[in-house]
């Protein structure tokens, strides 16, 4: 009776792992299935080309592609230094109130909703750039980058912090013994041994710039062209496919949603995997 | 050796300079939303004129207020746990006590690939099944309230796998013996022993899921959620979500009252993911003492 019943749980079980990974290869083999008719047709150069102009016939979405690396790379550029700052912060103050109040802020970062980032950007970020730079309506690639910069920063700081006490102990006391003062130990010691971390983190971060889509859609003004400077209005891939589902558009333009779907796929996968091979790369050389 | 003091002195004043940056920055983020948000909130923002018996009780239907969002938003996150929690439970404990070692490692794969997947690309997921079911099952298929929690299960499915997983795999192995010697068959041991002295890892992972399926607005955006639709009566019904309306009113507000409702919206939001911050990180601290002698 006993057995019986358990046969019973295992099977129920298993079918419903079968369901969940089944679902996974549903999702990407939908969007393949989807992109397919691209790789395979005519329809390829237009896509990778330089201009969108739906109601002229041109979908290209090479602009948008540029748009989301450049984003991501800025913001990705500007949380860094700042992510240093606080992990030094932490290290050299810990044990203290400060630290653990700053390590409590960051956490409560990470629960604050992505479109209250936006939002609040709207309202307090985009009229002072819109005064200070006196160009354009301050939706631009400068105050999309500075948002989405303060949405990563909790994952880089809480990743490389991990990294770093997991570095800790053993370490700490030779470099204390040595003299250092606790900055001299984060720079000199902590920061070389745990840059494995630090790269991680970075990538990280870079990833969740990547594929967030609220920030750019509501920061960064949306139009399709290729940037002359900081305070130019951009468009992700991301924030592309959210418009161009959200009005009903003709074939060919659904078709350049598919593609950027892929795209950020692609580009997500390849940073992870870099990563991957950096993280291998890193351990040979300390062996 | 000035040098060496000079450098020290920079790199902190470095390190204090972005440390409170950072807390000034939350600060005048919150405190704005407070301040806004607070002299918005009250009854009419919620119920517009309907008196809010009549609305709760969906007696009288609220065309102006937020009362829609927060019911589509409520329905949403219920449907998304009731998909993804039992699934991914179960997901979790097949990979931590039942499966080989190789199948561990390809599934793992599998989930790891679907926590990388950004929500954009989730929502884009979402778009596809409609088109597919167009070209051939149901022809006069459209997003809706059920595609969006379907969406967003699969949103949180990979935290809840992992969480459940890890949980279990962190039970030690002299307290897994005593599932078989006390003569446990195996689902035994994960029931009653496994289960609860995991509880609660397993439960803070699924709050923070929730609280994912509480904020996503890339999601919903392409699959079913709209500016104005009511309280959904059937599953295949469009609905409305705080998270969406809050992205509408920056995008496109007309009114101060509308602006208002806005400012409200968002703070209803942060409260809710504020709520589930702070129970989990309850219950990280507070210790479970029932069982605090096995682990």
């Amino acid at each position: 009776m006993t057995l019986r019943r358990e046969w019973w749980i295992q099977k129920g079980l298993l079918a419903a792992t079968l369901t969940s990974v089944a679902a996974i290869f549903l999702l990407l083999f939908l969007l393949l299935y989807f992109s397919f008719p691209l790789l395979f047709s005519g329809d390829l150069k237009q896509l990778f080309s330089w201009r969108w102009n739906p109601f002229e016939g041109h979908y290209g979405i090479l602009p948008m592609m540029l748009g989301t690396l450049l984003l991501s790379i800025l913001s990705t550029v500007m949380a860094f230094p700042a992510a240093l700052g606080i992990c030094a912060f932490i290290y050299t103050h810990r044990n203290s109130c400060l630290s653990r109040l700053l390590l409590l802020v960051v956490h409560v970062m990470t629960s604050i909703p992505t479109v209250i980032y936006g939002f609040v950007s709207v309202f307090i970020l985009v009229p002072p750039m819109r005064r200070i730079f006196a160009a354009g309506a301050g939706f631009c690639l400068l105050t999309a980058a500075l948002t989405l910069g303060l949405l990563i920063l909790p994952t880089i700081v809480l990743v490389f912090h991990a990294y770093l006490t997991q570095a800790g102990g053993s370490l700490r006391a030779v470099s204390e013994s040595l003299g250092l003062t606790p900055m001299e130990q984060f720079c000199f010691v902590m920061l070389p041994s745990a840059s494995r971390g630090l790269v991680s983190a970075l990538i990280l971060g870079f990833c969740r710039a990547v594929g967030d889509a609220m920030i750019p859609l509501m920061l960064a003004g949306n139009a399709a062209q290729i940037p002359a400077s900081f305070l130019d209005s951009i468009r992700t891939l991301s924030a592309h496919v959210a418009l161009v589902l959200a009005t009903d558009s003709q074939s060919m333009a659904y078709q350049s949603v598919f593609a950027s779907g892929l795209l950020l796929f692609v580009m997500i996968a390849m940073v992870t995997a870099l990563a991957h091979h950096l993280n291998r790369n890193m351990l040979s050389r300390c062996r | 050796m000035p040098v060496r003091r000079i450098s020290n002195r920079v790199l902190s004043g470095f390190a204090w300079i972005a440390s409170a940056g950072l807390c000034l920055t939350m600060l005048t983020l919150i405190g704005f939303l407070m301040k806004r948000g607070m002299t918005a909130l009250n009854a009419k923002l919620f119920f517009d004129n309907v008196p809010w018996t009549a609305a709760v009780l969906g007696r009288q239907p609220v065309f102006d207020g937020i009362w829609p969002a927060v019911v589509g938003s409520f329905y949403l996150i219920v449907l998304a746990s009731l998909i993804a929690v039992p699934l991914g439970m179960a997901t979790g404990i097949t990979l931590s006590e039942y499966a080989s070692p190789n199948i561990r490692r390809w599934i793992s794969l599998a989930v790891d690939i679907l926590a990388g997947t950004p929500s954009i690309i989730m929502g884009l997921f979402g778009f596809t099944i409609i088109l597919l079911l167009r070209k051939t099952l149901l022809p006069q298929a459209r997003t809706c309230l059920l595609l969006s929690a379907v969406c967003i299960a699969l949103l949180i499915l990979p935290y809840i796998i992992r969480v459940t997983q890890n949980s279990l795999e962190a039970v030690l192995p002299h307290i897994r013996l005593i599932g078989p010697s006390c003569g446990f068959t195996q689902w035994q041991t994960i029931c009653y022993l496994l289960l609860p002295l995991s509880s609660r890892g397993i439960l803070s992972g699924v709050i923070l899921g929730i609280g994912r399926a509480a904020e996503d607005t890339a999601v919903i955006m392409l699959t079913g959620v709209v500016a104005q639709a009511g309280i959904p009566q059937r599953l295949w019904d469009k609905f409305e979500a705080i998270p969406f309306h809050i992205y509408c009113v920056a995008a496109e507000y007309q009114s101060v009252r509308q602006l208002d409702a806005g400012f409200g919206s968002a703070l209803i939001l942060l409260a809710i993911t504020g709520i589930l911050f702070l129970a989990v990180t309850f219950l990280q601290r507070v210790v479970v003492t029932r069982y605090e002698i096995l682990s």
